[in-house]
């Protein structure tokens, strides 16, 4: 064998390894998106607080359930969004949608969310809710890094970056709506657009 | 020559080589999911497979799964040790030229 034919060798390797272990066709656009959505989100949320409820949230209030109502909206328009656009994205590659590696992808993301959603919704009913926005974003990071290890490395310096957030949230948690905002909203719009031009455009 | 001693024969083959690097990295991989990752007829993988375990490179396990016959594929000790090997003299060999 000559030096191309061991250099295409590793290159199959590599690429099989990559192929049977990750799922790699997230839509960068769909970051972009459920960035957009937190953003609207966000101020819906900061309009009703301020408006109706002269800026301070009170449980069990009516602006308290529409406020987690829009939250659940933002979720789940984004989760939509992103099985769509990943769903063509794969499609286009002639990739499965629904296979071991992308069923893997999701249990990964989903074992640290569902864990930390259900903590933040057990202390929100014990009326401690100051460290909210602090928790979802270091729960959220945490299924981000969780998830990296089957697919695209890069999710995980999102995760890292929205586990910094968090923590300065729990330290000034006074600011915890700018930094969901920053963390949920504008940092999901610069990582989807970083991945958008990184993997979408060139495919 | 020991750089070609650690070449090795039984990993001399596009499908072998895509066995063991689709193993390496999965706890197991059964026949449907190494046939459409690397795109071979029934025969031709079985055949390869059975090579790699003649060599006690991967362990097979036959169940069922309902009614459906399954067929799961993993790496031995033995088998990842001699693949690491393998990729380390292939490197070795693309550097020296």
């Amino acid at each position: 064998m000559s030096n191309e034919d061991y250099l295409k060798n590793i290159s199959e390797i590599k690429h099989l390894m990559n192929k049977s272990s990750r799922f790699i066709s997230l839509s960068g656009l769909s970051g972009i998106l459920a960035g957009v959505y937190a953003l609207i989100g966000a101020a819906i949320a900061y309009w009703l607080v301020m408006e109706y409820s002269n800026g301070t949230l009170i449980l069990d209030g009516t602006i308290y359930q529409l406020v987690m109502l829009d939250l659940f909206l933002i979720a789940l328009l984004s989760i939509i969004t992103g099985i769509f656009l990943t769903t063509r994205k794969a499609k286009k590659h002639g990739e499965k949608i629904w296979d071991a590696t992308s069923k893997r992808l999701v249990v990964n993301f989903l074992i640290p969310l569902i864990v930390g959603g259900l903590y933040i919704l057990i202390i929100l009913g014990q009326q401690k809710y100051g460290q909210t926005g602090a928790l979802m974003l270091i729960f959220y990071g945490l299924a981000l890094i969780n998830a990296s290890k089957y697919s695209i490395g890069d999710i995980r310096y999102l995760g890292f970056v929205q586990l910094i957030l968090g923590l300065i949230c729990a330290w000034f948690p006074g600011y915890g709506f700018w930094l969901w905002v920053l963390g949920f909203g504008i940092m999901h719009i610069i990582y989807g657009t970083w991945m958008h031009f990184k993997y979408d455009v060139q495919g | 020559m020991s750089i070609i001693n650690n070449i090795n024969k039984v990993f001399d083959h596009r499908i072998r080589l895509g066995i063991m690097s689709i193993l390496m990295v999965n706890e197991f991989a059964d026949f449907k999911m190494l046939k459409e990752l690397l795109e071979v007829t029934d025969g031709n993988l079985a055949s390869h497979a059975k090579a790699l375990e003649a060599a006690k490179y991967i362990k097979v396990e036959k169940q069922f799964i309902g009614r459906k016959p399954n067929t799961r594929y993993s790496t031995t000790k033995l088998g990842a040790l001699e693949f690491k090997k393998h990729i380390e003299a292939l490197e070795k060999l693309i550097n020296k030229q």
